[in-house]
């Protein structure tokens, strides 16, 4: 409950935590409130917004309703920034930890592998990987933690090498403990609260990647995404520009909004921290 | 036959690229259910010494047995399953236990490593392990942050005595803890040690606790062995300059008892 009280206390994570609840709720809303398929056509074609209350935010180019295509774009914005950035802390918290804990040659090589993923922009790296093996939802997952997990890596290692040499990891050694249960069952979950603060960066930045890889019709085609609505909004930019603008705004609210619930949560984290 | 044996056991480190030897040439043993204590300043290799006896650190040189073979060749697996004989308790008792554990994990742990009891029949024996150290069989379920110092130092013993060791190393296992508190947990040392036939490398700085519980002492400085001998003889008589600066320092009371 006084966490709660702590992470309200800002404005700014009142207004993160309120967008990102419109979100979710619009995310879980879409099936329910445009049951049909939100690809089909509703209307005439061009349909600027507020003239049909019907289709209260127009048509697009092939007469399809943009508030329906905007509620299930987000579905995918939300469901594939959480995926890849849940990937993306799972693999780098493991690559990090092991790095960390066993030292030495496995240290070397696993930090050289995480020095060659940093130094090839990630979204390039998400856009090559698209491109070979094709795009799907999984795919595009996929692509986005491969560029992201080099950041979590690098803060788990640090954390394991202050934690490894605790008084309680020693004791787990004398009691007998097999290495890799240190590692994972004694030191991961110390780590994993600096890991985690990483999260809203990764989420947002994943969200605006997959908008990127679909702007460039990387995305999964079966599904409505707010980087291509952009893309498609951009052929008829001069006479339809409300297409481009509504998916473009409703991005940089969903990014913003995540960036500030999770500046909400790291200042509750301190704040309570340096209360106990 | 001792317990343990340690013999021209040598750790080096490098300090400001200068090497120093952290622990030079030091030989000692221990026979079953005895104490020896080390004692010494800091900075005298004491700890090394403890974590070198536990190969938590490895020696540059010397031999270690224990229970007549030898502890240095042993191989991972090996010394894991050998870690169930030989135990330690450290000095913070917070500080020695995973912050998210909870009293039972902590007891669980060793029993559930070393095979010594069916996941069905832990509960029963961790509730034996806490009565056994004079805690309530209820402080299974509590964090291991919730109890007091004392209560944890008493699991930490739990713990050590749970794979039914021949040997614990207790690094300053009492220096930590307030003076009353001190006394119940030497008392329980003590017992433990004349039921289970426990052995102990006890590490100290305190003379006064070292005379109350040890049978034989190695005094230690700058990393080599200064002095050593029976406990109240030593501490009675020092010999070496090191060992008259230790009773020295210790308060009168004890100095002047007969």
């Amino acid at each position: 409950m006084s966490r709660l009280c702590h992470f309200f206390r800002t404005p700014e994570a009142i207004a993160g935590a309120s967008i990102l609840a419109l979100l979710v709720v619009v995310a879980l809303a879409a099936p329910l409130l445009f049951s049909g398929d939100s690809q089909a056509i509703a209307g005439p074609a061009l349909l600027p917004p507020f003239q049909d209350w019907s289709l209260p935010l127009g048509t697009d180019r092939l007469g399809r309703d943009v508030l329906a295509e905007l509620f299930h774009g987000a579905r995918t914005s939300l469901a594939v920034g959480l995926a890849a950035a849940a990937a993306a802390l799972l693999i780098g918290s493991i690559i990090g930890t092991l790095a960390g804990f066993a030292g030495g040659l496995v240290d070397e090589v696993l930090m050289r592998i995480t020095d060659a993923f940093q130094t090839v922009p990630s979204f390039l790296l998400a856009l090559a990987f698209v491109s070979i093996v094709g795009p799907s939802l999984g795919v595009v997952v996929a692509a986005i933690a491969l560029g992201a997990w080099t950041g979590p890596a690098r803060v788990a290692r640090a954390e394991v090498l202050s934690i490894r040499e605790r008084d309680y990891v020693a004791g787990a050694r004398v009691l007998g403990m097999h290495p890799l249960e240190i590692a994972f069952r004694e030191v991961l979950p110390n780590v994993l609260p600096s890991v985690l603060a990483l999260s809203s960066v990764i989420v947002a930045a994943a969200i605006l990647t997959e908008a990127a890889l679909s702007f460039l019709g990387l995305g999964d085609p079966n599904r409505v995404t707010w980087g291509g609505m952009i893309a498609e909004g951009r052929t008829v930019l001069r006479t339809a520009p409300f297409l481009s603008v509504v998916p473009g705004i409703a991005l940089v609210l969903t990014v913003l909004g995540v960036y500030l619930a999770g500046e909400g949560v790291v200042e509750s984290a301190a704040a309570r921290r340096s209360l106990s | 036959m001792s317990v343990l044996a340690v013999s021209s056991l040598a750790k080096r480190y490098h300090r400001g690229g200068k090497p120093f030897a952290a622990v030079d040439d030091v030989s000692f043993d221990i026979g079953p259910a005895e104490t020896l204590a080390l004692a010494g300043p800091s900075g005298s290799g004491k700890s090394t010494i403890a974590r070198l006896v536990l190969r938590l650190i490895e020696p540059d040189t010397g031999r270690i047995d224990f229970e007549g073979a030898d502890f240095l060749a042993l191989s991972c697996a090996a010394l894991r399953s050998c870690r169930a004989r030989i135990q330690m308790v450290f000095q913070d008792p917070l500080a020695a236990f995973n912050p998210h554990a909870t009293v039972g994990r902590v007891l669980d742990d060793p029993l559930r490593i070393h095979n010594i009891a069916s996941r069905a029949e832990r509960p029963r024996r961790i509730a034996a392990l806490l009565e056994r150290v004079g805690l309530d069989a209820g402080l299974a379920a509590r964090a291991i942050h919730e109890i007091s110092g004392g209560q944890r130092q008493r699991v930490a013993i739990a713990r050590a005595i749970a794979t039914h060791p021949s040997l614990i190393v207790l690094d300053e296992a009492v220096s930590a803890l307030d003076v009353s508190v001190r006394g119940q947990i030497l008392e329980l040392l003590l017992d433990l040690q004349r039921q289970e036939r426990i052995a102990y490398l006890f590490i100290s700085h305190d003379l006064g606790v070292i005379r109350a519980v040890a049978h034989r002492i190695v005094i230690l400085d700058s990393g080599r062995i200064a002095e050593s001998g029976d406990a109240r003889a030593v501490i009675a008589n020092p010999q070496s300059a090191i060992g008259k600066a230790l009773v020295a320092a210790t308060p009168k009371l004890i100095r002047n008892r007969p």
